[in-house]
């Protein structure tokens, strides 16, 4: 067993009567693509929100490199190796692919103070960018402004820009969305190519890919996990088939 | 890129057409121009925090007053004092205020923020109207104007010089710091906070310090204002100055420097136009009326203000289709 | 009774009680005025930099129209408020169709900005019909007394009778908002404005209604409170300011949030002035400061 980067305790969140999250553990390992399925309102969204520090848990743990970081923001976090990519697209429209993956980048070597410097000279969080926008299939666009891409390329540029962190853990919410054939395939050879050297969880809504690429797959719904473990186990679970296989597409 | 050299070129020419003015110009045009350099300078720091971070600060007169009412209090009675020291007080003074004001305003956001600044500027400006710290309605007089290295501040050639040569400084230090990594991070906050965060920037101190150096540089405008005049009032520190800082930038088009330098210009003259008597006649009394008609025409006719206008006659004549991708590339450089 | 240091306490009971009574009566007309700001927010989402501007031109028109009403109708003071709140409800409606419907969708820094330009037509406009001289204005002859309190102090009835009619219309507009239809259409258009579009339901017609209730409230405000503040150029933007507050601590789009602050601000400011008058003007953004460092978001979540 390879070790595991980031661990969930126990993760409870209310919303004043509603609970969203409801004493959900998770593990993720290295070498591992995660899935997590579940109807919509199963708390996914409010799962990974929880663990990427957006939104504090009502109770339990979250720990990231074997470090307490349940009471760590964000930014800190991130800092510390855990990457993000959002369900709607989140980057910088007005700003060149390159740019965004630079200034991405750039988190790693802030610098705030070195005023005279010109930020997009700087070796570091060029070559960073470079790497990441190469490795997500961008390079022949790092000039074009973002928000003229494609849909599937602003998909892959959330992709980019959370690897020119150089994370440890990438937390992806679905990252193929509104995404055709060829690109999913395309997505899918990606995450197969980072699986080596990161811990990922993934949170998707389509079944053929997850089951594709997942290592382990575990099952929310209504806030509480019901299933959780290899492909096959999950698939044959008689619950997981009465409650969410059985009528989802 | 054709682009960033028709940009240089412009600033050039502004300056030295600037630098030159003195030459062409009566007392009264030396005057003018040397309020409306320090009109500029405030403009630059309101851009500062809102065209490249997009925090809309309402308040930005407090810190230009502070600057001000700094230059006058902290002025020995008895002999001259150095600008050398004189300023940077000031600005310290401004920049003070910034920092506190700041801390508990960034706490908020949107509207929330726009409002809280208004009030705290508010508040800087009862404590100089209603106690007498600050002499009260009646203002406070400079008596001994401070030196700049044996300058003496009162000739008027002289705080022209000073004032375009800080002008200048100001705008130099801003381009450095707008390309710099902390200059593209904030516009990376204006452009996507969330994002931001998720990468890994702590966004609160970034802002803080955008807006304490903002507040600063308004002081440095305002200590400029002071020794020029050779007096504060209350009035220094109004929302109506900060509305008109305001306007000043949006006019010039917002995220670009010289967008501050374009629209200080306008605005002033724009105020001498409905002021003047010798076009309205009485009824120029009532100037307000036409600036306020040409505010909102300007805000609703001309989003990307008067250094826009080029680009958007461009796209007219030569009909290309392209607007969105000139905003969009328009709006992330410079 | 006595303060510290042996001194004697600043105020008796009588005294205490005509400060409380103040403080009530500033709140809610600061309450009153804050309301239509904040459910303009909230419903529309456009901040109007102009709506201190309402209140100014509500006192104005209760200086104004006094004689016209008194010479036209016979009518006294009651006559004046109904002219004006007619009046002020024709001039919402036609400046939402006008001027603010075109605010909706644009970025907030361009509707303060725009707002900003329309009080300064406002006031020119002003300036220009009536002058800029202040004004006192009168109340009726039968609200002009004092009422006793104890054996030395009196309160004027006038004040009295602004707190009554501001409980009144606070009490309509809960009513209003939570019983019948239009204020459901209202809370909802606030929520989701394309579902109820796509119900029939003509949300322009919605909007310019809520603004022209928003504006009649604080011309109502401006007319109720002219007697007592007396009538100046420079008020709507003295009430603009502090009507931010307001909504800052009570947070945007909440009525209940905008009445508790309002008293809040009545309260600090009506007693700072009496114990510390030089920094008369700044307790309220003290307070504002405090909220600020504890619960930044305001005291109540939007409605």
């Amino acid at each position: 067993m390879s070790d595991i980067l980031l661990r969930g305790n126990d993760i409870t969140r209310r919303w004043g009567g509603l609970v969203a999250v409801d004493r959900v553990s998770i593990a993720l390992a290295r070498g591992q693509v995660h899935a997590v399925i579940g109807t919509n309102g199963a708390g996914k969204s409010t799962l990974i929100n929880i663990l990427s520090g957006e939104i504090p848990p009502s109770s339990g743990r979250v720990e990231l490199l074997g470090q307490d970081v349940t009471a760590w923001p964000q930014p800190k976090r991130a800092r510390a190796g855990l990457g993000r990519s959002y369900q709607r697209t989140t980057i910088y429209p007005q700003f060149t692919v390159l740019e965004n993956c630079r200034l991405s980048a750039q988190s790693r070597v802030q610098q705030p103070w070195a005023w005279w410097r010109d930020a997009q000279r700087e070796e570091q969080s060029g070559s960073a960018a470079r790497d990441a926008a190469a490795r997500a299939g961008l390079s022949q666009v790092l000039d074009r402004p973002a928000g003229l891409l494609s849909h599937g390329q602003k998909r892959q540029l959330e992709i980019a820009m959370c690897l020119a962190t150089a994370p440890q853990v990438l937390l992806l919410d679905e990252p193929l969305a509104g995404m055709g054939a060829e690109e999913t395939d395309r997505m899918l050879a990606l995450l197969a190519e980072l699986r080596a050297g990161h811990a990922i969880l993934l949170v998707e809504h389509d079944m053929d890919a997850v089951f594709r690429i997942a290592d382990r797959i575990t099952v929310m719904v209504n806030g509480a996990v019901i299933a959780s473990g290899g492909p096959d186990a999950v698939r044959n679970d008689p619950e997981v088939q009465a409650a969410y296989l059985g009528s989802h597409e | 890129m054709d682009d960033t050299r028709s940009r240089l070129a412009f600033v050039v020419l502004a300056f030295g057409a600037l630098a030159l003015w003195p030459l062409a110009a009566g007392s009264y045009g030396l005057d003018l121009v040397t309020k409306i350099m320090v009109y500029a300078i405030f403009a630059l720091s309101l851009e500062l925090l809102v065209g490249t971070t997009g925090l809309v600060c309402f308040g930005q007169a407090a810190f230009f007053g502070i600057g001000a009412y700094a230059a006058v209090l902290m002025s020995p009675a008895d002999a001259p004092a150095s600008a050398l020291w004189l300023l940077p007080l000031a600005a310290l003074a401004a920049g003070l205020y910034a920092l506190a004001v700041g801390a508990l305003s960034l706490r908020t956001q949107g509207v929330y923020f726009i409002m809280v600044t208004l009030a705290f500027a508010q508040m800087a400006y009862y404590v100089v109207h209603d106690t007498p710290l600050g002499g009260g309605t009646d203002g406070i007089y400079l008596m001994m104007k401070p030196t700049l290295l044996g300058l003496d501040l009162d000739a008027p050639f002289v705080i022209y010089g000073v004032t375009l040569g800080t002008l200048a400084g100001v705008f130099v230090l801003l381009a450095l710091i707008k390309r710099s990594p902390f200059g593209r991070a904030l516009a990376g906050i204006k452009a996507n906070e969330q994002r931001m965060r998720a990468t890994g920037f702590s966004t609160y101190p970034y802002k803080l310090a955008a807006f304490t150096l903002s507040g600063a540089l308004a002081g440095v405008a305002g200590f400029l204002f002071a020794v020029k005049d050779g007096f504060v009032n209350p009035e220094l520190m109004s929302w109506h100055f900060s509305g008109a800082v305001l306007i000043m930038i949006i006019l010039g088009g917002l995220g670009h420097l010289r967008g501050a330098l374009v629209g200080a210009f306008a605005f002033a003259l724009l105020q001498e136009f409905f002021k003047s008597e010798a076009i309205f006649g009485a009824f120029a009394k009532h100037w307000h009326l036409g600036l306020g008609l040409t505010i909102i025409a300007s805000v609703a006719l001309l989003p990307r203000g008067l250094v826009g206008l080029p680009a958007q006659w461009k796209q007219r004549l030569t009909g290309r289709r392209s607007a969105p991708a000139v905003a969009l590339v328009e709006a992330g450089h410079e | 009774m006595r303060g510290r240091v042996g001194k004697p306490c600043p105020m008796d009971l009588a005294t205490f009680l005509i400060q409380c009574l103040n403080a009530l009566q500033y709140g809610l007309l600061l309450f009153l005025v804050a309301s239509g700001l904040t459910l303009i927010f909230g419903i529309m989402g456009v901040i109007n930099l102009a709506h201190g501007s309402f209140y100014m031109i509500g006192a104005y028109m209760a200086y104004a129209l006094a004689p016209i009403v008194g010479s036209t109708f016979g009518g006294g003071f009651f006559a004046t408020l109904f002219v004006g709140l007619v009046l002020s409800v024709i001039l919402g409606y036609v400046l939402e169709w006008v001027f603010f419907s075109y605010l909706y969708e644009r970025e907030h820094l361009q509707q303060v900005l725009m707002t900003y330009g329309l009080i300064l037509v406002f006031e020119e406009l002003r300036s220009l019909i009536v002058g800029d001289d202040v004004h006192g204005v009168q109340p009726p002859p039968w609200l002009s007394g004092t009422l006793a309190l104890g054996e030395v102090m009196t309160y004027p009835v006038y004040r009295l009778f602004i707190s009554a009619v501001c409980i009144a219309l606070a009490l309509g507009m809960y009513a209003v908002l939570t019983r019948t239809r239009l204020g459901m259409m209202i809370r909802a258009g606030s929520a989701n404005r394309e579902m109820v579009q796509s119900l029939g339901i003509d949300i322009s017609f919605l909007y310019r209604v809520v603004f022209a209730a928003g504006v009649a409230i604080a011309v109502m405000a401006g007319m109720l409170a002219a007697p007592v503040s007396s009538v100046y150029p420079g008020m709507g933007n003295s009430v603009l300011i502090v009507c931010f507050v307001v909504v800052v601590i009570g947070g945007i789009g909440s009525i209940r949030g905008a009445l508790l602050a309002a008293m809040l601000i009545g309260i600090v400011d009506t007693f700072g002035k009496v114990f510390v008058p030089q920094a008369a003007g700044v307790g309220v953004y003290l307070l504002m400061a405090l909220i600020l460092l504890w619960r930044p978001q305001g005291l109540f979540k939007a409605a």
